[in-house]
């Protein structure tokens, strides 16, 4: 269930304030020891596959070093449509969650406090009901003329983008002074939408940066649903690929991996500089 | 004046008809306002979930008490209880309980191994790669174990050079418990997640207090360090719990299908391989997962609850 971790990674991303252990707690020996051995298994286990998958994308049928599969990547039939399918459903689903998400958890916030645990609620739902289960609901309610587009699968991945992007947006929401902000904005004679536009959103662009990657980075690795509504988006695409060259397969697949560890890194180190400077902000107010 | 005549003078109209009058509706469109504004405001987040998550999720528990005519029936519900969607259960039930408790406990390990260093660069590498390593899973994680334990795998490779190639010895990547140790890659890391926070607020004071008060380090993780994190460990191994439940993809792409599981049954049905007269087999099947995973997350938040007695 993908759906169920971006909540618990977007709260780790997001640099939920954790308890620091005691510097000046001793050092065990023994714990020392073992601690060690329990990173040993770990490293292997973790990172034998990603060795054996590279090693794999590199390699050509022979088993020799080779380049060929990631050379040949860009020219395989079929490729370049499911790549730019895959990148669009991305950009509709980034846009749409926005659109909806952004002023509805902003005017939660503002005027409808009460409502944040009802929306705490509604948006854990896509965690529990699981995505193979929603997929056969939509393909059962979803009208005909829909059912044709690809954009229906759009349309369900902002339902499933939902915990993680509130969740995002919300923690983005409480490290602002939001009435203050609009209340000055308000009084200076600033409309609700260029309130929203030019105060708001400046203030929690780096919880909407890193809503907009971890949406981004759900719609790219997308299985479940995509190859259950028969559309060839880039996961459901190497699936089928792997039975004509699975060296290619494998490294458009490596390749996708390592895209989103990079995209995730770079917002959590985003994240951290764009907190410290708000600390230190608030520090010399 | 009447609302509805409040309704029709429109929030625009301030043109008074005489001077007492107007303050009322003036008072009385604002406060209409108020009313309808939060409505307005919510409409379009509570009209998307409604048709996106409510609407689909009603119309499988309707249908699987519906037969392929239409008519309303147990036949379904009956049929998935027996033969091999109730294997199909036990299966997924079987998997999502090995894959909870496992790599709970070995998360646990890692989690508190990572802790307890002191190199803020392991810990930073380790959230970010626990962050990505958890959310992993389908296409991607089926090809890099194929490289890996396949029958040519990297490991199988190497191990075989040891005699002890693991297709030999009863190992079968493609059955049931391969799929089981393919899910570790992402089971554990979500462990890792989950209970961090937790092994955060194990406070070192309680620690020095047992110490003081002559405890064996034994003793304190019996009597203060177990009891203390065993309902945030409960509430891991639960969402574990859903997150194999729930996981199609990564099972799907590495058996093509030919494990029986429940979410692969759906497929199986959504693909058009069922008996014909049997096609909302496929909504019954998802009745009874929805009704395992209702279960799963109650349970989850009573545990939770406890859990946030101490730590947090």
């Amino acid at each position: 269930m993908a759906a169920l971790i971006p909540e618990i990674a977007s709260e780790e991303l997001l640099g939920v304030p954790r308890v620091e252990s005691d510097p000046q707690r001793r050092r065990r020996p023994r714990i020392r020891f073992w601690r060690g051995i329990v990173l040993f298994f770990a490293g292997v286990y973790f990172l034998i596959p990603i060795y054996a998958g590279l090693r794999f994308s590199l390699q050509n049928d022979a088993g020799q070093f080779s380049l060929y599969a990631v050379r040949a990547i860009p020219s395989q039939v079929g490729f370049s449509a499911a790549f730019f399918l895959s990148l669009r459903l991305a950009a509709v689903t980034t846009v749409l969650t926005m659109v909806l998400m952004v002023p509805t958890a902003t005017y939660v916030h503002l005027k409808l406090p009460r409502m944040r645990r009802v929306l705490d609620f509604v948006t854990i739902l896509p965690i529990v009901i699981p995505p193979i289960v929603l997929i056969l609901g939509v393909l059962h309610a979803a009208p005909l003329w829909l059912r044709s587009s690809p954009y229906l699968l759009s349309l369900i991945y902002v339902i499933l983008a939902l915990p993680f992007v509130y969740r995002s947006l919300d923690a983005g929401l409480s490290a602002i002074d939001l009435k203050t902000l609009v209340e000055a904005s308000r009084s200076l004679g600033g409309k609700w939408v260029s309130t929203l536009l030019h105060v708001i959103l400046p203030n929690i662009r780096a919880a909407m940066l890193s809503a907009t990657v971890l949406t981004i980075a759900l719609v790219l690795g997308e299985f479940t649903m995509a190859s259950l509504d028969l559309w060839t988006t880039l996961p459901v695409w190497i699936y089928q690929f792997q039975q004509t060259d699975g060296h290619i397969a494998t490294a458009v697949s490596m390749f996708s991996l390592i895209g989103t560890w990079v995209l995730l890194t770079v917002i959590v180190s985003v994240d951290r500089s764009q907190s410290r400077r708000s600390r230190r902000r608030t520090g010399t107010l | 004046m009447t609302v509805t005549e409040a309704l029709a003078s429109g929030p625009g109209s301030s043109v008074p008809e005489a001077g007492g009058h107007a303050v009322t509706t003036q008072a009385r469109n604002k406060g209409l306002r108020r009313a309808v504004r939060p409505a307005l405001a919510m409409a379009p987040f509570v009209i998307y979930t409604v048709l996106g998550l409510g609407i689909p999720t009603l119309a499988v528990i309707e249908e699987a008490f519906r037969s392929d005519t239409g008519k309303l029936t147990l036949a379904n519900v009956h049929t998935v209880m027996h033969g091999t969607y109730r294997l199909g259960f036990l299966n997924s039930i079987l998997l999502a309980a090995i894959t909870s408790v496992v790599p709970g406990i070995l998360g646990v390990f890692l989690a508190y191994a990572i802790e307890t260093s002191r190199s803020g660069v392991l810990r930073r590498l380790v959230a970010t790669a626990s962050g990505v390593l958890a959310n992993f899973g389908g296409i991607n994680l089926t090809f890099m174990f194929i490289a890996t334990l396949g029958s040519t795998g990297v490991l199988t490779a190497w191990l075989s050079v040891a005699h002890l190639n693991p297709w030999n010895h009863g190992f079968n990547l493609y059955s049931f418990y391969g799929v089981a140790f393919v899910y570790l890659y992402f089971q554990i890391p979500l462990m890792v997640l989950v209970i961090t926070p937790a092994l955060g607020g194990l406070r070192p004071a309680w620690r020095e207090a047992a110490e003081n008060l002559g405890a064996s380090s034994f003793r304190y993780w019996r009597t203060v360090g177990i009891p203390v994190l065993l309902p945030s460990v409960l509430g891991g191994m639960l969402l574990l719990f859903g997150s194999a439940f729930a996981a199609y993809a990564t099972a799907d792409t590495l058996t093509a299908g030919t494990v029986t599981l429940a979410p692969i049954q759906i497929g199986e049905v959504l693909n058009g391989n069922v008996i014909s007269g049997e096609e909302n087999i496929g909504y019954a099947i998802g009745l009874g997962m929805l009704i395992v995973l209702t279960i799963t997350m109650v349970l989850y938040s009573l545990v939770r609850r406890r859990a946030s007695r101490w730590l947090r």
